[in-house]
């Protein structure tokens, strides 16, 4: 561990908070009708799309009609983003497939497309070997902006419900996904992409560059539209790199500037939209409150990934490497990373990518020490409410935060009330059901593949020599496909491994086809219950808070709501994370 | 429903057309004309020649697959070839695995059998810096730690016939900063590093 690594951490916490608040204010405008300084360029664009789109951004939906909404715009872009995927070849004409890349096998295509409609962003396919420029561009950078528009929107419809006075409405669909889109995600990534170019990323349409180096060796370099794609993939939580590295390519995350940047990009909306919380239900500590219980768990997790990666792995001491700080070396478990980020640049990066649905890498969580492979797959557990995907993270802690009132109800035997709004029979079921569907999901599909021999031999593969590393990578693999999180153990291929060498597509039907269905049940199913959630309170009478009522904006509540999320997590997934990573975190012995 | 399904049509073509194909075109246009340099990769020419790209990583090897020792090495690879730029993917070494310890002692190894007898004292696994034996993420990792470049050093002003100073001032030079001076680590560009030495020698 290095002073500048504890200080990046610290300056990474500051910088984030002071630009979370002020975006906070201004997506709070953008969703409750307010004046923004954007509107005199956007309100044009706006009309257009919903001439186009033949909407009616006045009509009012309860919560019946905007989930059918976006249900239905789901399914047209899951649709869409298949035929793209699959015609691949054909749209050579437009000069955008200089490598002359064909389609993937039909159930690649299944787990891609499954995969970036939800936000996941799992890759069962290396992007520089496979994808078309005009697939990076015209598929899967549509959905990165697209599937974030939709989680922004729940978020902001559930909001509604709980600040509603009166009626049953919980928004616009359309002008929910239209807004964010124009006012949020645009704006921000076309700068961000700039910034990125600045700093060295690229951003062309080129055929791959072929080379003699200097010793005579051939290379080829592969290029892209690198920059546009990776801006809103960290934006918008989504994950999927352009280069099968992802964002440990220099070409995607060029320096140690733009690590910063990038995890800055990942946290902004997710924290911005805590602060738009407080003030869209009138009560800006109810938000504090929220952010506070984030910002505990975040910390926790930073702070033991980052002891124990920098301690080293049994590998590393076994092969008799030293890996104390020692002057111009970092030290530590160096396997996996890249130099220019280092350890603590590392570490932060995953943390960052893994409490929200991101699941971008800058490091091979694979090559994690036992504990700090921990860490990523205890924030999954944690069913990503702590910051979250955008959009997706409030709408699930708030899920948590009513689990919380009502066990606190239970405890000073009171109605449990949240925000003047009284939490009934109703509202729990739906919570309930809501909370446990994503853990219930990655769960089965974790027993599903450990169980049938379609999956097992892949926890028996060389590389792992089939120790609990080969449990992880399963758990880990269906962990983050339920949370719509998209990093993996790498190693894990559902088969047997392509060690070394992720060139190509090597998904496997098996488990192409349980990842996709788990991704697309484990998002649309919770989004449900929350919109059901939101419609159930949207109707509701606010009452006065009186002398009785349990405060949900103080450091009590905060503790509380910390012990509800750490016990639904723990109590569900430690005795699988026990035969998995902490297994090795706790042992020197190596296996295989 | 049919309403839906007509507003999701159009809604997804129009936005397809606005993120997927207007934003990135834009994105090029200006970036091709703000920074032509890195927007192509920032390629980098040796009598007109393309010799690579600074910000990937390059194999420094002979023919045979040995390192030359002429030049500075850069970090291991996971990828196959090593060093492929077209085909970026993690090694996946597990932390408390068998075929790990073996692939790091072998990286070891081959450190200690190109540089050890340069380098005062011998060189044992315990001075091999972590980022020579660990591959890094990418496979295509373009910088090594400054220790690292360091005990290179010594080969390379001996093989080349250099002053340690003169070799000294090259590594400073393509030494890179964290960025704003606290985030991430510096790195030594290897390719940058080569070029300048066979500038001189």
């Amino acid at each position: 561990m290095t002073f500048t690594g504890w200080l990046t951490i610290f300056a990474f916490v500051v910088v984030l908070t002071a630009l979370a608040i002020p975006l906070g204010s201004y997506m709070a405008a953008v969703y409750t009708g307010g004046r923004t300084f954007m509107d005199p360029l956007l309100r044009v664009p706006e009309r257009f799309l919903y001439r186009v789109m033949r909407v009616d951004p006045t009509v009012e939906q309860d919560w019946k009609a905007y989930a059918k909404s976006l249900i239905v715009f789901s399914l047209a872009g899951w649709l869409l983003l298949y035929f793209i995927l699959r015609t691949q070849n054909l749209w050579s004409f437009t000069g955008l497939n200089p490598m002359g890349f064909h389609s993937a096998p039909w159930n690649v295509t299944f787990n891609t497309t499954s995969s970036f409609v939800t936000n996941t962003n799992w890759q069962y396919y290396g992007g520089e070997t496979t994808m078309s420029y005009f697939s990076q561009m015209a598929g899967l950078t549509v959905q990165n902006f697209v599937s974030a528009a939709v989680g922004i929107a729940v978020a902001v419809a559930l909001i509604r419900g709980i600040a509603s006075r009166s009626g049953h409405s919980i928004g616009n669909f359309w002008q929910d996904v239209a807004r964010t889109v124009l006012w949020v995600l645009l704006p921000i990534s076309f700068v961000s992409a700039l910034v990125l170019v600045f700093q060295g990323s690229i951003q062309n349409f080129s055929h791959y560059l072929s080379l003699t180096t200097i010793t005579h060796l051939p290379q080829q370099i592969a290029m892209g539209p690198v920059a546009s794609q990776e801006a809103i993939k960290m934006l918008g939580t989504n994950g999927g790199g352009f280069f099968n590295a992802n964002s440990a390519h220099p070409f995607e995350n060029p320096t140690g500037f733009t690590n910063l940047y990038e995890m800055l990009l990942v946290l902004a909306i997710p924290a911005a939209l805590v602060f738009a919380y407080g003030r869209m239900v009138g009560n800006r500590r109810q938000g504090h409150a929220i952010y506070a219980t984030m910002m505990v768990m975040f910390l926790g997790a930073v702070i033991v990934c980052y002891v124990a990666e920098a301690h080293g792995s049994p590998a590393q001491h076994a092969a008799g490497l030293h890996t104390a700080v020692v002057s111009g070396s970092s030290g530590g478990n160096m396997e996996g990373k890249e130099q220019r980020f280092g350890i603590a640049g590392s570490e932060l990066f995953d943390v960052v990518t893994t409490v929200t649905s991101c699941g971008a890498v800058n490091s091979a969580i694979e090559s994690f020490t036992g504990i700090g492979g921990a860490v990523p797959l205890a924030n999954l557990s944690a069913s990503e409410v702590i910051f979250g995907g955008v959009g997706t993270g409030l709408y699930s802690i708030l899920l948590y935060v009513l689990l919380a009132v009502f066990i606190g109800g239970l405890m000073v035997g009171r109605t449990p009330e949240y925000i003047g709004k009284k939490i009934e029979a109703r509202e729990i079921k739906l919570v309930s059901l809501g909370i446990l569907i994503t853990p219930l999901a990655a769960l089965f599909a974790t027993a599903l593949a450990t169980a049938s021999s379609a999956a097992r031999a892949s926890i028996d593969t060389a590389i792992t020599g089939g120790g609990p590393q080969g449990f992880s990578e399963t758990l880990y693999a269906y962990l983050s496909e339920a949370n719509n999180n998209g990093s993996a153990f790498a190693g894990y291929t559902g088969y047997a491994g392509t060690f070394g060498n992720g060139a190509g597509s090597h998904g496997f039907t098996f488990t192409d086809l349980l990842g996709g269905f788990t991704m697309v049940f484990a998002r649309f199913a919770p989004i449900l219950f929350a919109l059901a959630v939101a419609g159930s309170l949207a109707g509701k009478r606010i009452s006065p808070p009186g002398l009785g009522t349990m405060r949900t904006d103080n450091g009590t509540f905060v503790v509380l709501l910390i012990g509800v999320i750490v016990l639904v997590g723990a109590l569900t997934f430690f005795p699988a994370l026990l035969l998995g990573p902490i297994v090795q975190g706790l042992t020197g012995h190596l296996y295989g | 429903m049919r309403k839906d399904i007509v507003n999701a049509g159009l809604g997804m073509l129009v936005l397809t057309l606005l993120c997927g194909i207007l934003y990135p075109l834009l994105v090029t246009g200006v970036s091709q004309v703000a920074f032509p340099g890195n927007a192509n990769g920032q390629q980098v020419f040796v009598h007109r020649k393309l010799v690579g790209s600074k910000l990937i990583g390059q194999s420094f090897t002979e023919r045979n697959g040995k390192p030359d020792p002429r030049y500075f090495q850069t970090r291991p690879s996971g990828t196959s070839p090593a060093d492929n730029a077209a085909g970026s993917a993690f090694a996946d070494y597990g932390p408390n695995s068998v075929v790990t310890e073996r692939a790091l002692v072998a990286n070891i190894r081959a450190y200690i059998a190109l540089n050890g007898r340069y380098y005062p004292g011998g060189l044992t696994a315990a001075r091999v810096p972590v980022d020579a034996a660990d591959t890094s993420a990418s496979g295509i990792d373009p910088d090594v730690s400054v220790r690292n470049a360091d005990i290179q050093a010594y080969r390379i002003a001996a093989v080349r016939h250099l002053s340690r100073s003169t070799v000294d001032r090259l590594i400073s030079r393509f030494t890179g900063r964290r960025g704003l001076g606290f985030s991430g680590e510096p790195g030594v560009n290897v390719l940058e590093l080569n070029l300048a030495l066979d500038r001189i020698s």
